[in-house]
């Protein structure tokens, strides 16, 4: 019996431990205990991605809770990667590691300083602190280390400076380089930003107004789409990040009020958008249909030339895949549909199922690829897979398989007294915040 | 004594270097004819139109029309950007530049792909200016003289509140519309003049295809002759300096024009600025920087299309009492009035909307308002616009982030292409149709439209908002099948099951 095959004749709680746990593994594997940085892909001289060592300190509770890891190695993990963060080059040179509390996307995984050049990252940061922020609600014992855990957490948190990243502008900005300043990136409509806003808000030394979150959800656009009302956004992840730590479920802003929805309910609907996209399958790829889905930006084959141009292109490597309008060209991700098990899990199940039994190369040493596509089958007939792994993929399927079984961070996460502040000043209200 | 005024030598800007071919001297002999004579005015005009594009046009034919003694005075061609350098010589073109992308999607129908498709550029420019030619001839300055309308060519500028120069000629009037359109913005680049580079006046003048080609600017101007330049074969490149192309309509929009754009073999430079152009070797060589990323692209030709700016310079205005500047031009009120109450101003010279049929509608207001037939306002106008690429993209009314930041809550109906019989059958399936209501109601508050025809498409949409039809009640009108606008009618359907079949939630 394949790899797969074993897996699939497990009962859906089995089958998810074992998702989980292979998932878990990752952040085992490429964590670097000098420094606790997490490397952002298991391929050779990958870097450091900030978002991915937020996933890898929630992951570590996930471990304990589990009986993967022992408290005391997960305290250790998280405390070494906080202080490195704590004590890293804050002075926004071109390789240092953060300015006015932010951190640059990608970092050397040995030495901690900036790599490739990469924008110092306001959403990446904000995964990364949501990550910090989990260890310390989690680790609240008075001994020393867990203490200091807490106190190095908080440090870090109150030293971003959320307003500065606005530049002026009603909104927050998405990056910014020492090269050339903030970046001019449109990242208006909605995104994966709940959460970076959330921390804005509810920041003591440096936060961001009402008016400023107001001035995003402005930029919403709410549609009818395959008769389902709901909040658009194109690619999966963007209604699925922000859900790993916070519980979205019958709290509302100003704008779901309108809409009398929730976030939560929205990635429901999000999810069913997804399969009856997949189901329609407008552009005939192989595979798509409503076990066959999870567009969303990951890695992706690419048929561009190095060096040349004007070349037409039908594939499109890395790229925020989404529905309806694309892009699309025949790349589906499997965790993609997973992360959604808290809002729809017996859709998600279904699909699981399915993609792992057609597609169980996209299941390579049991953890799930970036991507695979069907439509580009080898001669054998399998599909076209993303090699290695990527830390994101792992660390969404975690977070939302243990959302889904225990609801673990959202509980964690509730209690976060920063997280609460900073939905209420987003004018969240009702549901667990009333408690 | 009447003296004739001797007949006006061709100033040099008016010059064309187009071929001069039949069509080119048929074309001018309508809009600029070589032997006109500029009439004597009479003591008093009751409109002095300044600008014979399609605003003057519209409007002196409206006022004569009325019974009015009318003056129109042209500087240039009449029939201004639209007919000579807009409208009419781009849209020529990308119908051809359609036909050449078909030929090389021919397997996407079925159909062989001719073995040896080779683009005839010279032919392309031939039949724009067949049909340039032949459309020229609605704007025939003597038909407007037949009309009773007096057309002077010349450079005419206001030399008081209620009279204008042109050469030696003084023209009274009671009442004057200034139209003088736009004219290209061109970006101030270094080394970009030196380099030399076309703009909308211009490129339309090409004979031979330039093999290289990098298009400033990501507007409807760039973004349409970028994609036909490339579909003739040039190596085409377009640099926009925002995240996205067409800024002012819908991501979703911009994204898959973007989509569109890589298939087509579009080399697309987004959130990027020109920095210098240099000449080495007889090529171009255009230096970008996308934040902190800098390359250099190697090209043969440069197309500016960066905007247009209102053509206010040398009008005199300021003797007229007319309050402009140099970005909005005429400082108008919602009635087309300008700062002098007996002057008023219309089309791209004072609107934000520089279209053409919102050229047509605002000459029909200011004329009946300047003559006192009527006060109608220019706000209450629901003005729809077209992007001609390919797919097109169509809006019209309000787009969601207008109407969020007016506190209006806002649903939208969106129906995808790909789900549209005639789409499928015609392998036309890139695009969308969205029509935003008011929440809770079928109150239209604005549409756009993606689509290979999403500018014939619009129009139910802009006639449902100027009759006030509410979106549900488009549910009951039957389009034949199969056809485009079934999208419009499920978008409709929609709306009615989503709110019920009641129309008392209209406005």
């Amino acid at each position: 019996m394949t790899q797969p095959d074993a897996a699939l004749a497990l009962d859906d709680d089995a089958l998810l431990d074992r998702l989980q746990r292979a998932a878990f593994e990752y952040f085992v594997r490429e964590y670097n205990p000098a420094n606790g940085l997490v490397a952002d892909t298991n391929r050779d001289g990958a870097p450091c991605s900030i978002a991915v060592v937020g996933f890898a300190l929630s992951a570590y509770v996930v471990g304990v809770e589990r009986g993967w890891m022992t408290r005391a190695d997960a305290l250790a993990r998280s405390l070494s990667t906080l202080r490195f963060f704590r004590d890293s080059d804050q002075s926004g040179a071109p390789f240092a590691t953060g300015y006015k509390g932010f951190y640059y996307h990608f970092l050397d995984m040995h030495s901690g300083v900036r790599v490739w050049q990469s924008e110092l990252s306001m959403i990446d940061t904000a995964l990364l602190l949501a990550g910090a922020l989990t260890v310390a609600s989690y680790f609240n014992a008075s001994t020393d280390d867990e203490t200091e855990l807490r106190a190095v957490a908080n440090f870090l948190y109150q030293r971003v400076d959320w307003h500065w990243a606005q530049d002026g502008q009603p909104t927050l900005r998405q990056g910014w380089k020492p090269e050339c300043g903030f970046l001019n990136y449109g990242w208006d409509g909605y995104n994966e930003g709940l959460v970076l806003y959330a921390l804005a808000l509810g920041s003591p030394t440096h936060p961001i107004q009402l008016s400023h979150y107001a001035a995003w959800t402005a930029t919403y656009q709410w549609e009818n789409l395959y008769d389902i009302d709901f909040l658009y956004a194109g690619p999966l992840f963007i209604h699925q990040f922000s859900h790993a730590w916070i519980d979205f479920r019958g709290i509302r802003d100003d704008f779901m009020r309108e809409k009398r929805c929730d976030y939560f309910e929205n990635s429901r609907r999000a999810t069913e958008v997804q399969r009856e996209y997949a189901r329609r399958n407008p552009h005939g790829f192989r595979g798509y249909g409503e076990d066959c889905w999870g567009l969303t930006a990951c890695d992706g084959p690419s048929d561009a030339v190095q060096g040349a141009t004007n070349e037409p292109r039908r594939l499109f490597g890395y790229a925020a895949r989404g529905v309806p309008y694309g892009p699309d060209d025949g790349t589906l991700s499997g965790w993609a549909a997973l992360a959604s098990l808290p809002f729809a899990p017996q859709v998600t199940m279904r699909a699981a199922r399915h993609m792992l039994q057609r597609y169980p190369e996209m299941w390579p040493d049991e953890q799930y690829a970036s991507s695979f596509n069907p439509s580009l089958a080898a001669e054998n007939c399998a599909a076209w897979v993303s090699p290695g792994h990527y830390g994101l993929d792992q660390g969404i399927v975690l977070m939302m398989i243990e959302n889904h079984r225990t609801e673990l961070f959202w509980r964690l996460l509730r209690t976060c007294p920063v997280i609460r502040t900073g939905l209420q000043r987003a004018g969240f209200r009702d549901g667990w915040l009333s408690a | 004594m009447t003296t004739i005024p001797p007949a006006l030598p061709a100033p040099e800007h008016v010059a064309s270097h187009a071929p001069n071919d039949a069509a080119e001297r048929e074309r001018l002999g309508y809009v600029r004819p070589p032997d006109w004579r500029n009439p004597t005015p009479p003591a008093r005009y009751d409109l002095l139109i300044v600008g014979g594009g399609t605003t003057g046009l519209v409007a002196a034919h409206a006022a004569a029309a009325l019974g009015k003694k009318v003056a129109l005075v042209e500087r240039r061609l009449l029939g201004g950007n639209c007919l000579n350098i807009g409208c009419i010589p781009s849209k020529a073109l990308i119908r051809t530049s359609r036909l050449y992308a078909e030929m090389r999607d021919a397997q996407r129908y079925g159909a062989q792909v001719p073995a040896d498709i080779r683009v005839d550029f010279a032919a392309v420019m031939e039949r724009m200016r067949n049909i340039r030619a032949r459309l020229s001839r609605t704007v025939s300055a003597h038909d407007l003289a037949a009309a009773g309308i007096d057309v002077f060519f010349g450079a005419g500028h206001f030399v008081g509140p209620a009279e204008l120069q042109v050469g030696d000629a003084t023209l009274r009037f009671s009442k004057a519309l200034i139209a003088t359109g736009g004219r290209p913005d061109t970006p101030q680049i270094p080394g970009l003049d030196a380099a030399g580079y076309y703009t909308n006046a211009t490129v339309f003048d090409l004979t031979m295809l330039p093999p290289r080609l990098l298009v400033i600017g990501g507007g409807p101007l760039g973004c349409e002759m970028a994609q036909a330049f490339c579909r003739f074969g040039a190596q085409t490149s377009i640099v926009q300096h925002w995240p996205l192309f067409l800024p002012r309509e819908e991501r979703d929009a911009a994204q898959i024009l973007s989509d569109a754009f890589a298939r087509d073999g579009l080399e697309v430079r987004l959130n990027t600025k020109v920095v210098d152009v240099r000449v080495e070797n007889g090529e171009k060589l255009v230096d970008l920087v996308s934040d902190d990323y800098h390359s250099t692209i190697a090209t043969d030709a440069i197309l500016s299309g960066t905007g247009r700016l209102p053509s206010v310079e040398g009008l005199g205005l300021e003797a007229a009492g007319v309050a402009h500047d140099h970005h909005r031009g005429v400082h108008v009120d919602d009635f087309l009035c300008t700062s002098n109450a007996n002057i008023y101003a219309a089309g791209d010279v004072c609107l934000d909307e520089m279209f053409n049929d919102t050229a047509e509608a605002s000459a029909h207001i200011a004329v009946r308002n300047a003559l006192g037939e009527s006060q109608e306002r220019f706000s209450e106008l629901s003005i729809p616009w077209c992007t001609y690429t390919d797919p097109e993209i169509a809006h019209v009314g309000l787009y969601v982030r207008q109407a969020r930041e007016r506190g209006i809550p806002v649903k939208t109906f969106t129906v995808l292409m790909h789900d549209i019989d005639r789409a499928v059958l015609d392998s036309e399936e890139a695009g969308f149709v969205k029509i935003h209501v008011r929440e809770g109601t079928d109150h239209i508050l604005g549409a756009t439209i993606v689509a290979r025809h999403a500018g014939e498409l619009i129009s139910e949409i802009t006639l449902a908002m100027v009759a006030g039809v509410g979106l549900r009640t488009l549910s009951r009108v039957m389009h034949p099948y199969p056809t485009q606008g079934e999208a419009i009618n499920r978008a409709a359907e929609a709306c009615l099951r989503s709110l019920g079949p009641r129309d008392d939630t209209t406005l």
